[in-house]
């Protein structure tokens, strides 16, 4: 026969049932600008009630470093390497986005090879983006093993992006009409190569957390962000995906030749931070089925556009032996591309969401006004509204499904 | 879905006051401060344009009128086109916008940075403080007659100003950018470096 158990504190627990209601204090909490999970100089300013958030207000501009105002200040090739710095983490699709913004400026089309490249350059861009989100998110909900999986594979696209642009990180690779160097020899062998082995070990990180039951706990139905509310705050990228908005400029706005590749654009159902990382994984095979395609028709033919003489520079064996050649590249260089009068909008799809360039020309080759729409900066608006009554745990998993990144959400 | 040139067609009937505005890629129009807010609105309801990509501005120059244009982009999630909307602010050096933030949440930060960068003052914004620069700060970055080099000012927490009596200070501009200013023909009088907005090999660094 069971007894009845009486707590020891019944006596007050009866009492406080008549007293008025607990109040607790509200605690402030500042979590950044240096905080691991805030990927960067992020910083959340948060009111919480015990563990819950009940007000959370992002501070940003830490890495504000004026980039609209330096492009306003040099020439279009000049401003290339800045933007390597927006999203430092896919340098490759920034350099890509710019020169299309301001090849749009100058109603200039690249030859099918540069597309080629470009395209390829996008594409792994978004593979080694999408493995740092993934190991780094992986990281912040627990588990650590991910991280050097995904890694490992980052460093050797790394390898190739040197081989490529010279550089691993900073790679500065496109000029306004083309790219800096053609692909070196043999490299689309070894593109083709890392795609065909990525692939099984891609399914295997893959594994590690799709049917994890501690990532699903922290992932699943956390951070839901409904369609409308994607819309609203002008979100883009993996994040509007993961939401259900099947908008892609790839294949909706086609770029750069991307409407000469198969491929698939997945979406999530739920919107919650469990979607947006499957929509992530997925993406990443999809790019590599593009980057395959590419490298399988690699076209040949020149890789800059040759007849424009006023925007991109001769070879420099040419530069070194003919006079005409040289004082074309002495205008390029001194001068900068020469551009007609006028106002252009260019987004590309990049690993982050939809980076923009709205470029203003008065002609000639400085920009009156370059704005950048950061994908990042508009992915973070909607905070506020997503970690409300949240855990303070499960802002550390939002914010890593997020995948932001503050050197594009700061300029 | 009509294409785009239809819709901006019925769009300028029920608003006259609209104009075209040049551009080099998609519709653009210019729309009077008092009806920007309807026009959007009309444009997000009415025409499928529910998507602001961007909001931004443009200064014109010092001298220019208007001196400051506030630029929306918008995206349909449907028939999948872009518009441009332009709007002339009112104000002179002082300019005011109508806030959108009843139409589209997300241009909040995007109000907040035209404010902090231009000194644009958006009238029904909830919240308009500065967003890249720090609460305090005195001038508007992106404004024509501010220099590359920067403005020497104070740093954002007085108690550390107290303590230690640094300032932010302009940054050395040798080695900087080496071009021509739009406009400006001669490269020797163009060139920051030449301008001397702040300490180089001809000017002292500040102490």
């Amino acid at each position: 026969m069971a007894t009845e158990f009486v707590f020891p504190d019944t006596a007050a627990k009866n009492a406080s049932v008549d007293a008025p209601e607990f109040q607790t204090e509200k605690m402030s909490l500042s979590m950044g600008p240096s905080h691991p999970s805030t990927h960067g100089v992020l910083r959340l300013q948060m009111e919480l009630d015990g563990e819950v958030v009940t007000r959370c207000e992002p501070v940003i501009g830490y890495l504000h470093r004026g980039d609209e105002k330096i492009a306003e200040n040099m020439t279009y090739n000049q401003f290339v390497p800045y933007t390597d710095r927006l999203d430092y983490l896919a340098p490759l699709a920034n350099n890509v986005a710019y020169a299309l913004a301001v090849e749009k400026l100058a109603k200039l089309e690249v030859p099918e090879r540069c597309q080629a490249i470009r395209v390829i350059c996008c594409e792994l861009a978004r593979v080694s983006s999408h493995l740092l989100g993934l190991g780094a998110y992986a990281i912040d909900v627990g588990a650590w093993s991910v991280f050097l999986y995904t890694f490992t594979e980052r460093e050797k696209l790394y390898k190739l992006f040197e081989e490529l642009t010279g550089a691993r990180f900073t790679t500065s690779y496109t000029r306004i009409g083309g790219v800096a160097r053609d692909v070196p020899e043999g490299w689309t062998d070894r593109v083709n190569a890392f795609c065909d082995q990525f692939l099984p070990i891609l399914d295997e990180i893959l594994a590690l957390l799709t049917r994890n039951k501690i990532f699903m706990d922290r992932t699943a139905g956390i951070g839901v962000i409904s369609k409308q509310d994607a819309i609203a705050y002008g979100i883009t990228g993996p994040n509007l995906r993961g939401s259900g908005v099947p908008l892609d400029l790839r294949k909706d706005r086609p770029y750069s030749g991307y409407q000469n590749y198969e491929f698939d654009v997945p979406v999530g159902a739920s919107g919650d931070c469990y979607d947006r990382y499957l929509v992530r994984g997925e993406e990443m095979k999809q790019a590599v089925r593009i980057v395959k395609q590419a490298v399988g028709k690699f076209p040949g033919g020149p890789w800059y556009a040759t007849e424009a003489k006023r925007i991109f520079g001769p070879p420099k064996a040419k530069i070194l032996s003919s006079m005409e050649e040289l004082i074309q590249n002495f205008m390029l260089v001194t001068e900068g591309p020469q551009m007609p009068a006028g106002e252009v909008y260019f987004e590309a799809e990049n690993p982050k969401g939809a980076l923009g360039f709205f470029v203003v020309s008065r002609g000639g080759g400085v920009p009156w006004r370059l704005k950048i729409r950061a994908p990042s900066f508009c992915n973070l608006s909607i905070l506020p509204k997503l970690c409300k009554d949240m855990m303070v745990s499960d802002v550390v998993s939002i914010l890593g499904s997020l995948d932001f990144v503050m050197g594009e959400c700061d300029r | 879905m009509s294409a785009p040139a239809d819709l901006l067609a019925a769009l300028k009937q029920s608003f006259p006051q609209v104009a075209d505005r040049a551009t080099l890629d998609h519709p653009a129009l210019d729309v009077p401060a008092e009806q920007v807010v309807a026009v959007l609105g009309y444009l997000r309801d009415q025409a499928g344009f529910d998507f602001l990509v961007d909001l931004t501005a443009i200064d014109n120059g010092e001298d220019a009128l208007p001196r400051f244009t506030v630029v929306y982009h918008l995206l349909s999630t449907t028939h999948l086109n872009y518009v441009r909307i332009a709007m002339a602010c009112p104000g002179g050096a002082d300019p005011t916008a109508p806030s959108i933030t009843s139409l589209w949440p997300g241009a909040n930060w995007h109000e907040r940075e035209a404010f902090d960068m231009f000194g644009i003052r958006f009238e029904g914004h909830p919240d308009l403080r500065r967003i890249l620069m720090w609460d305090g700060y005195p001038h508007h970055p992106l404004r024509k007659e501010f220099p590359l080099a920067g403005i020497e000012t104070t740093l954002p927490d007085l108690e550390v100003v107290a303590e230690t009596g640094t300032k932010v200070i302009a940054a050395p501009m040798m080695g900087g950018p080496f071009v021509a200013s739009p406009g400006e023909m001669n490269l020797t009088d163009a060139e920051p470096r030449a301008k001397d907005e702040s300490w180089s090999e001809r000017t002292e660094k500040p102490e």
